[in-house]
């Protein structure tokens, strides 16, 4: 059997335009979203108030301790069900691939996120939430302005590093047919059966990214740990 | 709106004929764990040996040590699949890939799943076997050297049987890892846990009941991984040396 690599210029325009906008957008959206949700169930789970803790301590367990496949089924077919509850309706809404991964990224994401900044709020010397205290900040001026900017810049190479992994992980959006960069690919080598040239082609493709990242933040971490 | 339960489906039949839904269910778990546990073992053969090769004083060994981690690494665990199921059998040797294709399902499939998840995950407990052993003062491998041992001894002796310990509670979580990440081998066809209950849901409707049962599965599997490496951490302690916690790591 012969090679044929020019599918790949072919299909170049669907592969990145469709394919790799879908995959990076959901990456960054899901970032954003989970390091938000991520910070405040880090400090649900610092909180002393103790429900809200084990709430916490319970979604994040949980989110840990299933397969990311099934929790992207999970969301994937109960988005329509939680979409009815909210508007009223009385069918599931259909919600399709895209706000369905996009919720579930930002969910699953939000339990590494929490794991992350809660080890970076901890990090922080309890004595500098006491003398915001006894300045006269109250909790969310103390956790706004003290904490939450040093755990953030502290734990920014571990935050980035999970951002990687989660880029990586959207590809697993194949599960529900979305055509993110994998799924174009994987589409495009089945219509034209050039599965060898378009699997190469796209771990190449996640190869180049990821490990360019990856020395971005190698590079970034050594600038933070002289600045310390 | 309105989901009506109807757990009784786990009891009724599965269209292959085997038996029920939950033994169904059941038998994917003993592919999940056959896939893991095979998995596994090549993840920490090949994981020790590349992890401690990339601490020994020859450049060009942890030169090619770093480029199998940084390969295996930065390609999502799927595409993986993909290359191993799809792309390998073609660059095989004609009869060699023949073979493979032909042997009985899930064998054919398996035998890529294991190797992949095997691959992928033996480059993580490279890292932490690495991370495990330049935690260890430096003077311990020169005290070795100056008490005669040659470079393999004092790993063997001094080095190793320190490092183990140390990252026992990360090969703990990598041990969680491999049994959730096997389920991405339903994405080649092999009907492990995960792809048992996608296909129970496509057969019976019943969405919610198949996913409920496999994740309380998934559950259960990881408490019991958790009891029996803490049970393993207490067995091989040494006193006085004190697992370190370590940094946080970030996961999937």
């Amino acid at each position: 059997m012969g090679y044929d690599f020019d599918v790949i210029q072919r299909s170049w325009g669907y592969l990145f335009k469709e394919g790799m906008t879908f995959t990076v957008t959901l990456t960054l959206i899901a970032m954003t979203g989970g390091i938000v949700f991520g910070t405040l169930l880090a400090m649900m789970r610092l909180s002393a108030f103790k429900p809200l803790s084990m709430l916490a301590g319970a979604y994040v367990n949980l989110m840990r301790s299933v397969p990311l496949v099934l929790v992207i089924f999970w969301f994937f077919f109960m988005v329509p069900y939680i979409g009815a509850w909210i508007t009223g309706a009385d069918r599931p809404v259909q919600v399709g691939a895209w706000l369905s991964a996009v919720i579930t990224f930002t969910m699953f994401e939000a339990a590494y996120y929490c794991e992350i900044m809660r080890a970076g709020i901890q990090s922080i010397p309890r004595g500098q939430v006491w003398a915001g205290y006894a300045l006269g900040l109250n909790y969310w001026q103390a956790m706004g302005q003290v904490v939450l900017p040093q755990a953030f810049r502290n734990m920014l190479p571990v935050l980035l590093t999970q951002t990687i992994i989660l880029f990586q992980d959207t590809s697993l959006v194949y599960v529900i047919s979305a055509t993110d960069f994998l799924g174009a690919a994987s589409k495009v080598a089945n219509r034209d059966y050039r599965l060898v040239e378009m699997y190469t082609f796209v771990a190449v493709v996640y190869f180049v990214i990821s490990y360019g990242l990856s020395m971005l933040v190698k590079q970034l971490q050594d600038r933070i740990a002289i600045i310390r | 709106m309105g989901y009506t339960w109807n757990w009784k489906v786990l009891l009724e039949a599965e269209p292959g004929g085997t038996g029920t839904y939950l033994q169904y269910l059941i038998v994917g778990l003993g592919w999940t764990l056959a896939t893991a546990l095979a998995a596994w073992i090549i993840a920490l053969t090949v994981g020790a040996l590349v992890g401690t090769l990339r601490t020994t004083p020859y450049p060009w060994v942890v030169r090619a040590g770093n480029l199998y981690v940084e390969i295996f690494r930065n390609i999502p665990l799927i595409v993986q699949m993909f290359l191993w199921f799809f792309v390998m059998p073609e660059l095989l040797p004609t009869d060699l890939g023949d073979r493979i294709k032909q042997m009985p399902p899930p064998w054919g499939t398996w035998i890529w799943a294991v190797l992949c998840l095997g691959i992928f995950t033996s480059v993580r407990i490279a890292e932490q076997v690495r991370a495990g052993i330049n935690s260890l003062p430096r003077g311990q491998r020169m005290a070795g050297t100056a008490l005669g041992l040659t470079l393999g001894q004092s790993y063997r002796y001094v080095v190793l049987p320190q490092a183990f310990r140390i990252i026992l509670p990360p090969l703990t979580s990598e041990s969680m890892n491999i049994i959730k990440n096997s389920s991405v081998a339903l994405t080649i066809g092999l009907l492990e846990l995960a792809g048992r209950a996608k296909a129970m849901q496509e057969f019976s409707f019943r969405v919610f009941e198949a996913f409920a049962t496999a994740t309380v599965i998934y559950l259960l599997v990881n408490l019991v991984v958790v009891l029996a490496m803490r049970a393993l951490e207490r067995k091989v302690r040494v006193p006085g040396l004190i697992a370190a916690g370590g940094a946080p790591q970030a996961g999937h």
